[in-house]
């Protein structure tokens, strides 16, 4: 039986969820009007007035914002409440520039907890289960929003942060962990030094929660069977909350967005232009319920798909992929969108390595695209027909990636240009924006 | 009974087999024997050296791909129809003939053919057996 921390909220008729989002959009948008400067300008410049969005279907009118806005605004620049309101202050890790740091009142607090505890009742979490929480605590959200989750719902909670294997595995078998909340990365770890040191059968996991850093699926099957548990994504920002802003159901098909606190929206990273369900693009969030912290139409660069099609779990919640790739880095080639990340899972999929270039050209006004491969020793053999043969599987299931015909050039190893010990993954020749 | 075959990546691009032969010549590796297969967009090349240790060695440190592969290579006499007979030897016998060319060698009146065949034991047997002998790789250095 599928379990909800929130049923009237996470299965509301779609209709409600509207209603809800149209209302609390309203009030966002006067509240970020009257309180944060940078709005209020943006939205001038733009030519809208709180007045303008009546519904969820103005919200396409509204500026967007980027992460450079708030690096921008650092420290305290975007802040709707002052700060005697605020009781906590989370930051992104950030590894280059000034980092992003959000504020939370009480409120924001709850709902972001709040979030959390439906994923982990989503993972068929109840107050019977202990819930090992070894994401970092301190400034990375990971460990503070599952740890208020947990708490909600009643779980016992081990606030364990991460690191120190031993000591992780020697809780786990002791009080019996039958939740576990990390990074998948992590989760692998775990598995394999649970399995070296003979203790697996003293491990009663049952589901894992694990996020903020992209895995496969692969890696999913490979940590089910190993720890014998069921595990679950979840995707979220420090800028929009934390984790929880979306997470995965018994389905395991894609994330449910919490859509009574953060309206999604898919663009075409180029043009800006809203995207229907279904079609690949760059995930923007808007926080409608966040008092100290509200984003407006944030471009989150990640790209992904939303589907609104029914979920056999009963949540009614939209769903969205987990990120396909990064919207900085994609191409369009035949109108066709690629991300070099696509071509790369088609490579290691296939056994090649992922040291690749592509290369786009338009001749005769049609877009090229080839990709460069390094052969391997693995590759090759003596038989032009048995190489070439490779060839063409790898040609065929780059095309069933991409949508379209993309060549394939193999290349001698170290072939492929590097700079400053990086390869260069794209070349683009057409001098699109010269013309 | 056979001997060994260097099969070596070449990328398509202008030079690359003239560079590829260059670097065997500046190492002194004596080619006995050599072909080209092409596709369209990569080739492979393939040779037959007398130290197959050396020359791996040499291409290796080049950075180039390849595989060495062991192949037949057989005597026959330098008249019309011998190498007709050899390949139909082969068809007649079920062995399967993936491809062939032809080296020289200083021996007057004899021809030597490079034969890549799926079974090497059968093919060994059947060309025995009608008086075609490969040869090994020690009678091969001394061509
Ligand atoms: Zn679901």
């Amino acid at each position: 039986m599928e379990k909800y921390y929130q049923p009237e909220i996470e299965c509301a008729s779609r209709e409600q969820i509207r209603a809800w989002q149209s209302e609390r959009l309203k009030k966002q948008v006067q509240n970020v009007w009257d309180n944060v400067p940078m709005y209020r300008e943006r939205m001038k410049e733009s030519g809208v007035e709180p007045g303008d969005i009546q519904s969820v279907d103005d919200l396409h009118k509204l500026p967007f914002i980027t992460k450079d806005d708030l690096r921008d605004n650092y420290p305290f620049g975007l802040m709707a409440r002052p700060k005697s309101e605020c009781v906590r202050i989370q930051s992104t890790s950030g590894t280059t520039g000034r980092r992003v740091v959000a504020f939370y009142t009480q409120h924001d607090l709850d709902l972001w907890e709040e979030c959390c505890a439906r994923a982990l009742v989503a993972a068929g979490a109840t107050k019977e289960d202990v819930c090992q929480v070894s994401y970092g605590y301190g400034l990375f959200t990971g460990g503070p929003g599952l740890n208020g989750g947990s708490h909600k719902v009643g779980c016992l909670t081990l606030p364990m942060s991460s690191g120190n294997t031993d000591r992780q595995i020697q809780f786990m078998t002791d009080l019996g962990t039958t939740i576990i909340c990390c990074t998948p990365s992590y989760a692998a770890y775990l598995a394999e030094s649970i399995i070296e040191r003979g203790v697996r059968d003293q491990v009663h996991l049952k589901a894992g929660i694990f996020g903020a850093e992209a895995w496969t699926e692969e890696m999913r099957h490979d940590i089910e069977e190993k720890l014998g548990l069921k595990a679950y994504d979840i995707y979220g920002l420090t800028e929009i909350s934390g984790p929880g802003v979306s997470f995965e159901c018994s389905e395991q098909t894609g994330m449910h967005v919490n859509e009574d606190h953060f309206i999604p929206e898919v663009i075409n990273p180029i043009t800006g232009e809203v995207l229907p369900d279904g079609e690949k693009g760059e995930l923007v969030f808007t926080s409608i319920t966040k008092e100290a912290f509200p984003l407006m139409r944030y471009r989150t660069r990640d790209i992904c798909i939303l589907s609104r099609e029914k979920c056999s779990c009963g949540r009614t919640h939209v769903k969205m992929t987990k990120p396909l790739g990064r919207s900085d880095d994609m191409l369009i080639v035949k109108g066709v969108n690629v991300f070099p990340s696509q071509i790369e899972t088609v490579l290691m999929n296939k056994g090649y390595p992922a040291n690749y270039q592509i290369i786009v050209d338009r001749v005769n006004n049609s877009d090229t695209i080839e990709v460069q491969v390094e052969m391997t020793a693995e590759m090759f053999s003596d038989s032009l027909s048995a190489v070439s043969s490779k060839e063409k599987e790898l040609v065929d299931a780059l095309k069933a990636m991409l949508g379209i015909y993309a060549k394939v050039k193999l290349v001698n190893p170290k072939a492929i240009q590097r700079s400053e010990g990086k390869a260069v993954r794209v070349i683009d020749k057409r001098n699109l924006y010269q013309q | 009974m056979t001997v060994k075959q260097i099969s070596v990546f070449l990328e398509n691009k202008p030079g690359r087999l003239a560079e590829f032969t260059d670097v065997l010549s500046e190492h002194n590796i004596d080619m006995r024997a050599l072909s080209l297969a092409e596709a369209a967009d990569f080739g492979i090349v393939r040779i037959i050296v007398n130290d197959v240790y050396n020359a791996s060695t040499v291409l290796k440190d080049a950075g180039y791909i390849f595989s060495i592969t062991k192949v037949l290579a057989v005597e026959i006499p330098d008249e019309p129809g011998s190498l007709s007979r050899t390949v139909r030897i082969l068809g007649d016998n079920g062995v399967n003939l993936e491809y062939m060319y032809a080296f020289t060698t200083r021996k007057k009146g004899l021809a030597y053919m490079i034969l890549r065949v799926e079974d090497n034991q059968k093919a060994i047997e059947v060309l025995t057996a009608s008086g075609i002998r490969p040869i090994c790789q020690d009678e091969l250095a001394e061509l």
